[in-house]
Parts: structure tokens; sequence; C-alpha cells
């Protein structure tokens, strides 16, 4: 597998090498994060023309849709796409895929070593922009930047597990550094083919970020033994999910909530008279909407395993649940129980869709 | 006058095996705890983890899921997937400091009787030593 580096910055060099997709025809669509000039909002992309590249911000640290949510749909459409994905939203992908929404097959994935994202609240009202340069600065120390979301902060999984391009960003492109592509697929190999920049065969190099790593895995222990704390027992149910209102917006954003027919939402829990009365009997009062604690309660068993930690949950909570935490801290607990890690890779099958015969015999 | 705490257990037992075994610990006259309250599906799989969820949430003391021995499953691997998910499901307790000392997986089978009448009041006299569900006088649950 080859390298390809550019005398560019990371972004101005995706940039090109999104353009030269477009117009070699290597792919009908690329989706990129885009600006929009007249309001300075952002928003994910998808682009046919390269003349409309000019917008795309490929590399801004902003989500305001877990990509691999949106491509997963797209890439059954058999358009060819490249899109670019944070290494959290190229594992959601695969985990679609897994659950039969959604086909490598005609995607070119191109990730890149992540910082974090901002939440949505400052990308929305432009206070990002102010801490932008403090952000790539920091980042570029191999430090965290206080900003970003805090699963962000906590996340073990900044580096691509499986992408066809492997884009060194953020930590480990110094100021006035240039950037460097690693192919890590034939299809990558053949769609870069004509690509210009100087070829090389260097292997990305994950012990630059051994800093960066470090610093993660101190925040990580923090904020999940913070939860531990906060949310334990029924009293901390309630007191982490009382504020809930019920509104699913956590699962709607959710990458891995991907059921069209949503238990949570169905009829199973359109609840009439008689089950009210029933209750009132049994507690004397009942807490509307009902079920709130029942509902991410059911979603860790559905679904914990799977989270990618990409913070899109907490980031929509209207009343600041820190869903995500939740999430990814029972989330790593659950995955481990089967040695699994979710959107490592495609041969990894979904834990509750497999079993072993000789497993978990102090059970039953 | 004290009254003596008798824990209700809302018990899913599988048609083929658990519920069978239980049929048989009653029609071999055997004794056993009035606490479970079965209630009979196709099989444990059938159990969606937030059946186990609800009957916790709502108050039982603690909540049983009876299958067929591994291996022996009616529908060939039904039970297979139960014990991925109830592991699951006990995981998620234990990392929210839940007491998952109130949820119980166990295979009994059509012949065992016997074991039923002992896994009910075994699991019984545990739900005593934990007490009343909290979640039961919980009206935010």
């Amino acid at each position: 597998m080859s390298s390809i580096s550019m005398e560019k910055s990371a972004s101005m060099g995706l940039k090109d090498l999104l353009g030269y997709l477009l117009d070699s025809d290597k792919v009908d669509s690329v989706l990129t994060m885009r600006r929009i000039p007249e309001t300075g909002a952002w928003d994910l992309a998808l682009i046919s023309d390269s003349g409309n590249l000019g917008e795309a911000e490929p590399l801004a640290p902003v989500m305001t849709v877990n990509a691999g949510k949106e491509l997963s749909s797209l890439s059954l459409s058999g358009k060819r796409i490249a899109a670019v994905l944070k290494p959290c939203e190229l594992r959601a992908l695969i985990e679609r895929v897994k659950r039969e929404q959604g086909s490598l097959e005609n995607v070119l994935t191109i990730s890149h070593t992540c910082s974090g994202v901002f939440p949505l609240e400052q990308a929305a009202d432009g206070s990002m922009d102010e801490l932008l340069p403090k952000y790539e600065k920091v980042s570029s120390m191999g430090e965290i930047p206080s900003s970003v979301r805090d699963t962000c902060k906590a996340c073990q999984h900044f580096i691509p597990m499986d992408s066809d391009i492997l884009l060194s960003a953020a930590a480990t492109q110094r100021p006035g550094e240039g950037c460097v592509l690693y192919l890590g697929s034939e299809k990558a190999e053949e769609a870069l083919k004509e690509f210009k920049g100087n070829r090389d065969d260097r292997v990305f190099d994950p012990s630059s970020l051994d800093r960066t790593a470090a610093a993660r895995k101190k925040e990580r222990d923090r904020l999940f033994t913070s939860m531990e704390n906060d949310c334990s027992g029924l009293d901390g149910l309630l007191n982490v999910f009382g504020k809930c209102v019920g509104c699913h917006g956590c699962s709607r954003v959710c990458p891995i909530c991907y059921c069209a027919l949503c238990d949570f939402e169905s009829m199973n829990f359109d609840y009439n008279l008689p089950y009210f009365e029933e209750h009132l009997s049994r507690k004397g009062a009942l807490r509307l909407p009902a079920d709130t604690v029942m509902f991410h309660l059911g979603r860790l068993t559905h679904m914990s395993f799977s989270c990618v930690g990409c913070g899109m949950c907490s980031d929509v909570c209207p009343v600041g649940i820190p869903v995500a935490a939740v999430f990814s801290r029972t989330g790593e607990r659950t995955a481990s129980l089967f040695d699994y890690v979710p959107g490592r890779s495609l041969k990894e099958e979904i834990p509750v869709m497999v079993f072993k015969e000789e497993e978990f015999s102090d059970l039953g | 006058m004290n009254k003596e705490f008798v824990p209700r257990i809302t018990s899913f037992l599988c048609k083929w095996c658990s519920y069978t075994g239980a049929d048989l610990a009653g029609t071999s006259r055997l004794q056993y705890s009035t606490s479970i309250i079965p209630i009979q599906v196709m099989c444990s799989s059938r159990v969606d983890p937030v059946f186990l969820l609800k009957a916790f949430l709502s108050g039982s003391d603690g909540v049983l899921l009876g299958g067929c021995h591994p291996g022996d499953c009616h529908y060939e691997t039904g039970n297979y997937h139960t014990r991925r998910r109830f592991a699951i499901v006990k995981e998620v307790f234990e990392s929210l400091g839940l007491e998952s000392g109130r949820l119980k997986l166990s295979w009994i089978s059509a012949s065992e009787g016997p074991k039923f009448a002992r896994i009910a009041n075994e699991f019984t006299e545990e739900i005593k030593l934990l007490g009343e569900n909290p979640a039961r006088k919980s009206i935010f649950l």
C-alpha cells in the first residue's frame, strides 16, 4: 500500500482529492461537511459538481448529523460516493452495513485522525469561530481541546480503523507541514492512480499520537468515574434521566438505532385508560409521558454494545442529559462481554445475532 | 402484627420446557413458594430485554426467565440468543448499580419438576434477603 504526500494543508489537500475524484469520474458524488457562505451555518452535503466544492470544509470539527447514518442509505443507491468521515462516523457506517442498512461496495471511505467536534450550540451561535484557532493549536500539541463534546474528549478510537484512505490531520499535522494520504485498499489505489503528489510507501504511525491517546485515556477514566457516581442505583437513574421529556430525539439521531418500527414508538407504548388506572392503583401517581426511564434502559439493552460514542444524542437533548456518556460507559462494558468493538471490522458479527454453544456457563 | 414479606416474582417460562416443568411440579404435588407469577411464552428468546425491565421497573421483586437447557431448544437455537441477551441486561444493571440479583435465568426441562420447585424456593429466599423492590413505590419509574 502506498502513501501520497502534498505540500498543502490537510484541508486543502483533501479538497484537491475530492475535486480530482469528481473531475476524473472516479465517483459520482462526494459527501463532505460544508459551510453555507450566506449564513455561516454548517451542514453535511452531497456534491456532484466540483464547482460546488468551494464551500466544502471536509475537516470541519462539526457534526450536524452522523454522516455514517446518512451515507448508509445513500450507499444503496448504486451511485459511487466518496465520503469524508470522522472515525466514529466510519464505525457507524460499518455497524449499519452489518445491519443490512448500507453497503461499502460503491463507497470510497476517506477518514482522518480526529480531535473531536464542537457541540452544535457553539457551531450554530458562531462562538466556535473564536475557539477554532485554540482548538487547532491545542490539538497539534497532542492535548484535548476543552471546547469539544464530552464524549469526544473521552473517545479512544480517534484513529480510523478500516478506511480506504486515511488522512493524518489535526494532532499529527504540525503547522506548515504537508498533508499525507495513506491508501489502505485496492479500491483506493485504483481510484488514485493518476492523482498528483509525491508517491511513497509510508505507513501511518499511530505512535505519533501516543500523547493524545494518553490524554484521552485519562479523560475517559474521569468521565466514566463521574458517571458511575452520578448514575448509580434507582436514585442515580432518576438523577440522570429524571429530566427526560420523552422526545426520543436521542434515538432519532442515533446512527445505530435504525429500526423503522422502533418498539418504543409502537402501539406497545401507546397507553390507554386501563393502563393508567392500573398504574395509579399501584403507585398512586404517574409521571407523563410514561416510561421515560425504561426507554433509556431499553435502548441500553438493545444497542449499547454497538454504540460508537459519536455524542449526537447528548448534543440534541433539549434538557441536557449526558446520554452519550452513559451509553459509551455501559456500551463499553456490554461490548466487552463479547470482545466486540463496534465498527472495528465488517467481519465481526453483531453480538446478538450470533452465539457460541459454550459461553456464559455461570448463567442459567 | 408483622406480615411476612412474600416477594412477587414475575416468571417468564418457555412453553416447551420450563412451563411444562412447573406443571410437573404441580401435578407431582411438590410444594413451592407462592411468590412465582408465571407467564407462558413460546420460547425464552421471545422475551425482549424490555419485558424484564418493565417487570423490574413496575415493582416486581424478582424476575425469573426460564428456558430449555442449551442444546435442547424446541426452536434449536432460541435459548442461546436468550443467554446472550440476558448477559447484556445483567451487565447494563451492574453498570448502573441496579440490583442484578433480582434477575435470574434458569434452564429447567419439562421433566425437571423438582428442579423448578427448588429454583422457585431458592430464588424466593434470595429475594427475601434483598427485600422489597424500591421501584414498586417510585412513581417516577
